[in-house]
């Protein structure tokens, strides 16, 4: 039954979009933002630049969220 | 989504009249309806088509026609891209980390105590203020900031006020910042006395962080779901072992304290977590509130539609007159105080001044992210409104008013409440605390437990029913205990690089963040400033929130008549002068209230009201050698002369910044009507302008 597999192809490829903007959002809410974006504008931009691993990365947006205080407040009211 | 109706403008037109319409029926019943029992659906269907008709008519029109977002400018993300700080992002994960930044325990609390007047004059004040005042400064900050490279508040003023403006706005944002950490962890304090379920769960926040941090750090680096599933498994777990500790009394004796210890563990944990390395608390907390915080946002939402409970409390009480016990002071100006985030939050400027604008595609993009942002906080406000109307009106004011007007039982407790006219027995009041698993819930003020409460019956009538009752209350109390304490954390670092910022344009020695020794006097100066408000909020006979939460509503206004004022002046500068009446309208509304609000807390005669009346009615109580109550002491009589004094200060100054602030305005204005171009100092136009992330 064709249309069935239409269907299950669609939900497949609707529930796949979901989950990875949920995930990117999810992310971005605890300050950590697209790491395929990085390395994509690192390579386009920056060619012959050393470009930080994710865990790197990583560290280095935490160490940021909570760095030197003007301009990341969050989360009061 | 117009894009969808653009080939059919009836079809638009039908659309927008069917949600005005229903949108009116629904304010109908809501507001007209007396004597019988208004159901919470009617309340969000009305709340739901203004905030759609607002974003439409209004929303838009401020974005387009009074600031004129320009879709040819590129955004600072565009400019600077670095794939780190600038980013361009897509809105809808933009908004989402705009609203979780935004989203707090303000809206939360400020409507359940605006409560006592009924939920109408609060519910009005939640949906007018959101869409003609909140929005409005939420998106303006953010376009300004945007049109200069993702600049702060205080450098926009600077920039466009001129110094001493900048400096004025910075006194401030650090009193803002003092007192909404001290007034945050005073409703943590009030909601765990005595209670060791929930200072159970919140304890072992802590050592789960802990695991949470390490396992990040060396084991599965950048896991942040596992790390977070983690984490809220063993969350949960506690929270369902914290009954097992309550009802053991060996175990429970170890969680059971006395408001003052607790304070002074909140204290010391600041402390702690602002001098040890982010990765080990700070961020695994962080993370572990966000999404819990979103996720209960979400689940109670849901609630609230499948239950759609009725409301029990009146629409309007007769506390509107001022004799409230749950704070004192009539309708205007207090109500504008007490429900400060949620309709208007000064706090929220600063973050529209934060990490947002640095990752806007577009500018047509502000007005969904920054308008759209605070209408969904507007929504939680609402939300919070049901959660405290939902229950029985008697046993609300069995749990928010202080031990000195209604007494330590049940008996004397339901004999008062019921003499305001709010009929409720001893066993109601009791078996509330029975069903939530709790040995009282009698004067639990701050509006958490209330809350807790509320969401508690929602959330238990259709997941888990009456026996469940005690785990959907103690979840409540982590989920709003958790994000408090986040922000207590995260807030005592910002404090401190502030103070260090302030005190280093003295000794610029102490400038240097990296410094240990910095880093411990910063911190020491920095919890001790907010410390001492909680400490004194706690051993405060009138039960702290009573005398607390206006100073905090009427900081966090101030400083959104600050904002308000600095986006005036900006339209000014820009030479759109004639639709300056968009921030001019909520600025003045906002100055007004402030002002007195603050002067009356100052001089009022009345000495519930006046900080300085009271302070002389108690003075002359103990010239007198009498004792006052609800103090027991002469010692306690002589502190609550001292702290009055302390809070007359405070309100006086608060007046102060937003006079001198609304005056530089003036001048600014004035002296851009005089210039014949705009005189505005945007980033952008020319290329690219280096800079913009100095202090």
């Amino acid at each position: 039954m064709p249309d069935l597999h239409e269907l299950f192809d669609r939900s497949a490829r609707a529930a796949g979009a979901t989950l990875y903007w949920t995930t990117r959002a999810a992310r971005l809410m605890v300050g950590v933002p697209d790491y395929e974006t990085y390395v994509a504008h690192r390579r386009a931009n920056h060619p012959n630049e050393p470009i930080m691993t994710y865990v790197e990365f990583f560290r280095e947006r935490q160490q940021a969220r909570y760095a030197v205080g003007k301009g990341r407040f969050r989360g009061c009211c | 989504m117009g894009a969808t109706f653009n080939n059919s403008a009836w079809q638009t037109k039908v659309l927008w009249t069917a949600i005005a319409l229903l949108g009116a029926v629904s304010f109908a019943i809501v507001a007209l309806n007396r004597g019988e029992a208004v159901n919470a659906a009617w309340l969000v269907i009305a709340a739901v088509c203004v905030y759609f008709l607002a974003y439409r008519f209004y929303g838009l029109f401020v974005a387009n026609r009074a600031l004129g977002v320009d879709a040819a400018r590129p955004t600072p993300a565009r400019r600077h891209n670095d794939g780190l700080d600038y980013v361009p992002t897509n809105r809808y994960v933009l908004y989402g980390h705009h609203f979780a930044a935004i989203a707090g325990a303000g809206p939360l609390v400020g409507p359940v105590l605006a409560a006592q007047m009924g939920y109408l004059p609060g519910t009005l004040w939640i949906l007018a203020g959101a869409v003609f005042a909140g929005a409005v400064q939420d998106m303006t900050v953010l376009f300004l900031s945007t049109r200069r490279d993702g600049r702060s508040l205080g450098d926009i003023v600077r920039a466009e006020m001129g110094p001493i403006a900048g400096t004025i706005a910075g006194i401030g944002i650090l009193l803002i910042c003092v007192i909404v950490l001290a007034v945050l962890a005073l409703v943590v304090v009030k909601a765990l006395v005595g209670s060791p379920w929930g200072t159970f769960a919140v304890f072992c926040t802590i050592p789960i962080a802990l695991l949470m941090g390490i396992y990040n750090q060396f084991i599965r680096p950048g896991h942040i779901g596992e790390m977070s599933l983690i984490g809220c498994v063993l969350l949960l777990a506690a929270l369902i072992y914290g009954r097992t500790v309550s009802e053991t009394p060996a175990l429970a004796a170890y969680f059971d304290f006395k408001g003052e210890t607790l304070a002074l563990i909140i204290i010391a944990y600041g402390f702690v977590a602002s001098v040890l390395p982010v990765w080990l608390l700070l961020a695994p907390r962080d993370y572990l509130s966000t999404f819990l915080k979103i996720g209960t946002i979400a689940l109670l939402a849901v609630g609230i539609i499948i239950v759609r409970p009725d409301l029990q409390m009146p629409a309007v009480t007769k506390f509107i007159d001022g004799s409230g016990p749950v704070w004192s002071g009539s309708v205007f100006p207090f109500l504008f105080i007490t429900i400060a985030c949620g309709a208007v939050s000064g706090w929220h400027s600063l973050i529209a001044s934060g990490t947002t604008p640095k990752m806007i595609e577009d500018e047509r993009q502000i007005a969904f992210i920054g308008y759209g942002g605070m209408l969904m906080e507007s929504f939680v406000a609402i939300m919070a409104m049901i959660g405290a109307s939902v229950i029985h009106p008697g046993v609300y004011f069995a749990m928010n008013s202080s031990a000195g007007l209604i007494g330590t039982t049940a008996e004397q407790a339901a004999q008062v409440i019921s003499s305001w006219g709010f009929v409720v027995t001893p066993d109601e009041i009791a078996q509330m605390a029975k069903d939530v698993g709790e040995t009282t819930i009698m004067s639990r003020t701050g509006g958490a437990p209330t809350l807790a409460v509320g969401m508690a019956s929602i959330l238990s009538s259709f997941l888990g029913g009456p026996t469940l009752m005690g785990i959907w209350y103690h979840f409540a109390i982590l989920f709003e205990a958790l994000f408090i304490l986040t922000t207590v954390d995260a807030g005592t670092r910002v404090l401190r690089f502030m103070i260090q910022d302030l005190i280093g344009n003295a000794v610029p020695a102490f400038k240097e963040t990296s410094s240990w020794t910095n880093n411990l006097i910063g911190s020491a100066l920095s919890v001790a400033l907010w410390g001492y408000f909680l400490f004194v909020g706690v051993i405060d006979p009138f039960g702290g929130i009573w005398t607390l939460w206006p100073l905090f509503g009427t900081a966090n206004q101030m400083l959104a008549a600050i904002a308000l004022t600095v986006c005036t002046v900006v339209l000014f500068k820009m030479k759109r002068e004639r639709f300056a009446l968009v921030t001019i309208a909520p600025a003045t509304w906002l100055v007004v209230c402030t002002t007195t609000a603050g002067l009356e807390k100052v001089f009022s005669p009345d000495p519930n009201v006046g900080f300085i009346s009271h302070a002389l009615k108690y003075g002359d109580a103990i010239a007198a050698g009498q004792l006052l109550a609800p103090a027991k002491t002469l010692a306690e009589m002589t502190r609550i002369v001292v702290n009055d004094y302390i809070d007359a200060t405070l309100a006086a100054v608060f007046v102060l910044v937003v006079v001198a602030t609304v005056i530089y305005g003036l001048i600014s204005i004035w002296k851009a009507l005089a210039s014949p171009q705009p005189t505005a100092i945007e980033i952008g136009l020319a290329g690219a302008v280096a800079g913009g992330r100095h202090a």
